[in-house]
């Protein structure tokens, strides 16, 4: 056999798109930063940056096996060992694709969806019980369903039972990533309780320039998320562009309208909200539906998470940031809507309901979407309840009034005060410092 | 001699400043202030949740005054920083016992 050439088009594409990704997770910390009190942004911050440092390990160490190694049965895990460490993954194979591309751009998947879901428990989560679960979550819930969701079966290699067996469309992670993220933060928003002064105390978000700041530098990203789940850099990963641009833009308009009629003015929060939701929305459906077909997936879908963030105040739980109203519901609706929406004229080649396919991608999506609902659901659950019945996940009141960034990680995000930030005793007595410190070096010191 | 304060909306002080710089006065401090009058505050709305804003941005300003000035400089304040709306603020005076100058140690009006 002929060894193929590298097809270096394709990997600069996906090398480029996977860097893209990554940066959609500190995006997602300046997002989400910007929507706590100025108390918490750091630890709102720290989550996702934890997420970053520590998924970023396990996914070299053996993420990427239990992903994408071959199937240990069923469709529902990838073999452990096959990849541990990657170690055999350094030659240069006659792929197209160098296999580092794939793993490179796999893994900023599995860190952006751990970070989703922090927002659920701004204000009040423990850092080390975070990072603790962070790695539990990745290990039993992230790394197998991303093998039942984005790990095909090709040649001798066995895959996922979502993408083979039961043919789900899922071009970049709406199962895999949102609902999974949505749903998870929903059981720990559950698992931790409100914030201390939920719906009576001022939560007003402290710096909404840093929350569309996040929100473009998420969008930016997400064209490496979803063109570059293209694998190629191919017309499929071009309409998955256009796609990508348009639901979004569709759902920024679809949020604020709601919020003008509803509430009587458009928001900038409302239209980063918007941005959010329109791309989790087109992340499942992007590559099945035509640019029309994006602009209804995207304007439905801001209208939906826009009135979707209001339940928790009817049900009584603090998911804070609206993981849920924002990810699950987003994520439900836009892999819902490759059963209604698809086009065979798109890449996906496939007909949904509306263009004469009949029902049967929709239920295959609607029970791809709630496998993953109720296997995240329960699982993360389960160790978040562990975890929080044992060493605790969250920071004593105390500790919460005075916030966070103070008792979890001894910062403070600002220091905009004419007198420091009320600290002039602390800074007078470190300036003393050094003082004694200069003159010992021979210099003068002036009054 | 008096201290005269002023709360007064942040974008007028440019204009209140200038008012009382025509009027001769040589000195005096700003400082950002929160709080409401009879206006109450406003409210907000993130995502559909409504907040209460009680205490909203006002500047406040001191200027030390002999007494004989003391009425024209708050007629002054209060014609510049009048825009006829709701939470214009409010201007006061308080009978002041002691003025010393930190660099020369003078007192009383030679301080002012």
């Amino acid at each position: 056999m002929t060894p193929l050439e590298i097809d270096s088009g394709n990997t600069a594409w996906i090398l480029t798109s996977s860097a893209l990704v990554l940066l959609m997770t500190p995006g997602l910390a300046l997002f989400y930063g910007g929507m706590v009190r100025a108390k918490s942004v750091l630890n709102m911050m720290m989550m996702s940056f934890g997420a970053l440092a520590l998924i970023s390990v396990l996914w070299v160490l053996y993420g990427y096996s239990l992903a994408f190694g071959d199937d240990v049965g069923f469709g529902l895990l990838g073999n452990p060992t096959q990849y541990l460490g990657l170690e055999g993954l350094m030659e240069d194979t006659d792929a197209s694709l160098p296999p580092m591309a794939f793993v490179a751009f796999q893994a900023v998947f599995a860190i952006i969806t751990v970070a989703l879901i922090s927002g659920a428990i701004a204000d009040r989560a423990k850092f080390s019980t975070w990072l603790i679960f962070a790695g539990i979550w990745a290990t039993l819930v992230y790394f197998p369903i991303a093998h039942w969701v984005f790990d095909f079966s090709l040649d001798a290699h066995v895959g996922g039972w979502i993408a083979n067996d039961l043919a789900a469309i899922d071009f970049a992670g709406g199962t895999a990533v949102h609902i999974n993220a949505g749903i998870a933060g929903l059981a720990l928003a559950i698992i931790l309780g409100k914030r201390l002064g939920w719906r009576h105390d001022p939560m007003r978000p402290h710096n909404l320039t840093l929350v569309m700041l996040g929100a473009g530098l998420l969008w930016f990203g997400w064209f490496g998320f979803n063109a570059g789940s293209a694998v190629a850099a191919s017309n499929s990963a071009s309409v998955v562009w256009v796609n990508t641009m348009v639901a979004t833009g569709a759902a920024c308009l679809g949020w604020l309208l709601t919020e003008r009629i509803r509430d009587g003015h458009a928001t900038s929060l409302g239209a980063a909200s918007g941005i959010v939701a329109g791309l989790v929305a087109i992340t499942p459906s992007c590559s099945s539906v035509s640019p029309i077909g994006a602009i209804i997936v995207g304007a439905v879908a801001g209208v939906i998470c826009a009135l979707a963030v209001g339940l928790k105040y009817k049900l009584g739980y603090d998911d804070s940031l609206d993981v849920v109203g924002v990810h699950l519901f987003g994520g439900l609706w836009g892999t819902l809507a490759v059963g209604f929406l698809a086009t065979a004229a798109a890449p996906a080649g496939v007909d949904g309901l509306f263009y004469g396919g009949g029902v049967d991608q929709l239920w295959r999506q609607a029970v791809g979407a709630f496998a993953v609902l109720f296997y995240s659901g329960i699982m993360t659950f389960i160790i978040g309840f562990l975890l929080h019945k044992t060493i605790g996940f969250r920071v004593s009141e105390e500790e919460e009034r005075a916030g966070v960034d103070e008792s979890e990680h001894a910062e403070t995000g600002y220091d905009l005060g004419t007198f420091g930030g009320g600290r002039s005793l602390s800074y007078a007595g470190s300036a003393a410092g050094q003082a004694e410190a200069d003159t010992k070096n021979g210099q003068e010191v002036s009054a | 001699m008096k201290l005269v304060t002023a709360i007064i909306k942040p974008h007028m002080l440019d204009e209140v400043k200038t008012a009382l710089e025509s009027f001769g006065v040589e000195g005096m401090t700003v400082s950002e202030a929160s709080g409401f009058g009879r206006q109450r505050g406003h409210t907000e709305v993130y995502r559909g949740a409504e907040y209460t804003v009680d205490l909203v941005p006002k500047v406040r300003l001191e200027v030390l005054v002999d007494d004989d000035d003391a009425k024209d400089i708050i007629d002054v304040l209060v014609k510049s920083a009048r825009t006829g709306r709701i939470g214009d603020g409010k201007v006061w005076s308080v009978p002041v016992e002691e003025i010393v100058r930190v660099r020369t140690g003078e007192r009383g009006l030679d301080a002012l």
